[in-house]
């Protein structure tokens, strides 16, 4: 063989082995979605996402479940997005490179892979106790905020890296202060990736079980949360709770209902990937 | 675009704010209660108090009941420094939980509300196995048994050489917890090859098909399926007892059977619709255990527990015993 044969041979096979690897990710993804949309489908419909929790699987809802998630997802969001990027945009722009900014970006990158349970401990005495926030809406989010801090301020950085270097001089050629040069040049240019790390990290938050079983999020609430010092139950540990128990009926609406938490997540991406390339396209350099 | 998303995010905050109907039945005269009540606790004890919870909410719209599963010891511990009205257990308070709850002061009553009995099935054709004895479920079922006993004849060498085929409840399922305990000393602990599963109606199906099958789960789930199998009674030492209601109620079908309890803080006894809740607790506990799969109490163990309530006798008899081996008139009438 010669090295010409040889060459196109592996690439060829290269080639066939990722796309078998991407075969088999997407196969099993869709034997997933298929086989919980047969299960769940019969049970999908207006009075199941308007319906409270019940013993009766025929009867039970996801109304307290999916409102709870959706309270404690725009909580988090209200929490995690001004700090996350704050200290993003801090440790891009503003620190200087020393021992303690290193020390701060080697545990930053550590807390990213923190276990999800570690940070509910955490958030069960700070937030819950020691505060005396209880079993609200508020503990939970906090709690949750922690947990997706590190994401979003490493895709901060990683945003704000796209920033070529000659605009911010170009800014300051124009006279412009470090302020407005972040807040009029760096900023705008790296939103779109900001907003995605965001969107990417409250997918993550939407799924989370353990940390709000820890600080307190209940199975059984029959009623809408009116404020964050509410107690609440969120999509996952509804999920939880009716595929751990006997009756068939809850199999077929625990299905319905990761249908349901599987649409949220979805929706979210195509936001996230829509608004990215709405901004990509905005900022010209 | 913008537009868009602002859209977008004040439909949501509709939605979450007042969107929908409620399931309200409007009632004038019980408008008066109002109230919300906390219950965590026992998994095995949620589904009774989530039955109860939303019934009680029909004819008590403006009481907000909410029921959370921590665990017995999880319940207890938020219990202790009073955050809950109301914590369900599946054994007794530890002396530990207790010393906790008067450390802060909190005084609290004990109510049996249940019982929860298991199963041991064979196939219906099966001739040997008519009774077990403990240790020959511990045999079986241990960890140390993976791999190891397979036939039935390691179990009991009275038995055929034939292949034995377990099914047992999943992992995730509170009866997993109280079988290995009650047969392996520890919660938890057992072997892993066996067919596993959370929906006790697999498992019916399973046994019902294999006559070397032998399985566990609730109580509640042989009596539905009484003709497609046969029980195995249970010796623990004093003579073999097969599970059933009764043998359950008074005691007798050991170690597969145990009371189950609510504990109830003094303070939010000062509440009217914390009463009235645990007043419709013991007037349909009977009725709502049998149907969310628990043994209800006998009417005259029932009569003893609102008799305790309505004293309002706080603190435990019980504390910290081992209720197994325990007869349930012996638990109740000690308190």
């Amino acid at each position: 063989m010669n090295n010409e044969v040889k060459k196109s041979f592996f690439n060829s096979t290269f080639k066939w082995i990722a796309i078998s690897f991407t075969c088999f990710a997407m196969f099993v993804l869709l034997v997933l979605i298929i086989s919980l949309g047969i299960t769940g489908a019969a049970r999908l419909g207006l009075d199941f996402l308007l319906n409270l929790p019940s013993r009766k699987p025929e009867q039970a809802g996801i109304y307290t479940a999916w409102i709870g998630s959706l309270w404690v997802l725009i909580t988090t969001l209200l929490v995690a997005f001004p700090v996350g990027v704050g200290a993003g945009i801090y440790l891009e722009e503003y620190s200087k490179k020393n021992w303690l900014t290193n020390m701060i970006e080697i545990n930053i990158s550590n807390l990213a892979g923190v276990p999800s349970i570690i940070y509910g401990l955490l958030g069960l005495e700070l937030f819950v106790r020691y505060m005396g926030l209880g079993q609200s809406i508020l503990a939970g989010s906090l709690t949750l905020a922690l947990l997706i801090l590190p994401v979003i301020i490493v895709s901060t950085r990683e945003a704000i890296k796209t920033v070529p270097n000659t605009i911010r001089e170009a800014s300051y050629a124009l006279g412009a202060s470090k302020w407005q040069t972040i807040s009029m040049s760096v900023i705008p240019g790296s939103f779109g990736g900001i907003l995605t790390g965001i969107i990417l990290a409250l997918s993550r938050a939407i799924g989370e079980t353990a940390p709000l079983i820890v600080t307190g999020a209940l199975t059984y609430v029959p009623f809408i949360p009116k404020s964050i010092f509410d107690s609440y139950t969120v999509l996952p540990i509804q999920i939880f709770n009716w595929t751990s128990r006997p009756q068939q009926g809850f199999v077929i609406n625990a299905a319905a209902a990761i249908i349901v938490l599987l649409v949220l997540t979805f929706l979210m991406n195509a936001v996230a990937i829509y608004l990215r390339n709405r901004w990509q396209k905005q900022v010209r350099w | 675009m913008k537009k868009v998303t602002t859209a977008f995010i004040a439909l949501l905050f509709l939605a979450a704010c007042n969107g929908g109907k409620t399931n309200t039945v409007e009632s004038s005269e019980t408008k008066s209660l109002k109230g919300v009540i906390s219950i965590d606790g026992s998994s095995t004890l949620f589904p009774l108090s989530e039955a109860l919870a939303e019934d009680f909410r029909t004819t008590h719209t403006d009481v907000q009941i909410t029921v959370g599963e921590s665990g017995t010891g999880g319940g207890f511990k938020k219990f202790s420094r009073g955050e809950l009205d109301i914590s369900n257990a599946s054994r007794t308070i530890k002396a530990s939980e207790d010393s906790a709850c008067k450390a802060n002061g909190i005084e609290y009553i004990e109510l049996a509300i249940c019982s929860d009995g298991m199963a041991i099935v064979v196939h219906p054709e099966n001739t040997f196995a008519s009774t077990i004895t403990v240790s020959e479920l511990k045999t079986m079922w241990e960890p140390e048994a993976q791999g190891k006993v397979k036939l039935w004849s390691d179990v009991n060498s009275a038995w055929p050489k034939e292949e034995l085929h377990l099914f047992g409840a999943g992992t995730q399922s509170g009866t997993y917890d109280y079988f290995t305990e009650a047969i392996n000393g520890k919660a938890k602990a057992s072997r892993g090859d066996y067919t596993a599963s959370e929906d006790d109606n697999v498992l019916v199906q399973g046994i019902a098909r294999d006559k070397l099958a032998l399985g566990y789960f609730g109580l509640a789930y042989y009596e539905t399926n009484k003709d497609k199998l046969k029980l195995v009674a249970i010796d623990n030492g004093n003579g073999a007892v097969l599970p059933s209601i009764t043998t359950v109620q008074d005691g007798t079908y050991q170690p597969l059977s145990r009371p189950l309890f609510m504990y109830i803080n003094m303070k939010a006894l000062s509440r009217p619709e914390v009463v009235m809740f645990i007043e419709y607790c013991l007037n349909n506990a009977n009725k709502i255990a049998a149907e969310v799969g628990y043994v209800p109490l006998p009417d005259n163990m029932m009569a003893l527990v609102k008799q305790k309530f309505v004293a309002r006798k706080s603190g435990s008899a019980i504390m910290g015993k081992n209720t197994v081996g325990m007869k349930l008139v012996d638990i109740i009438s000690a308190q």
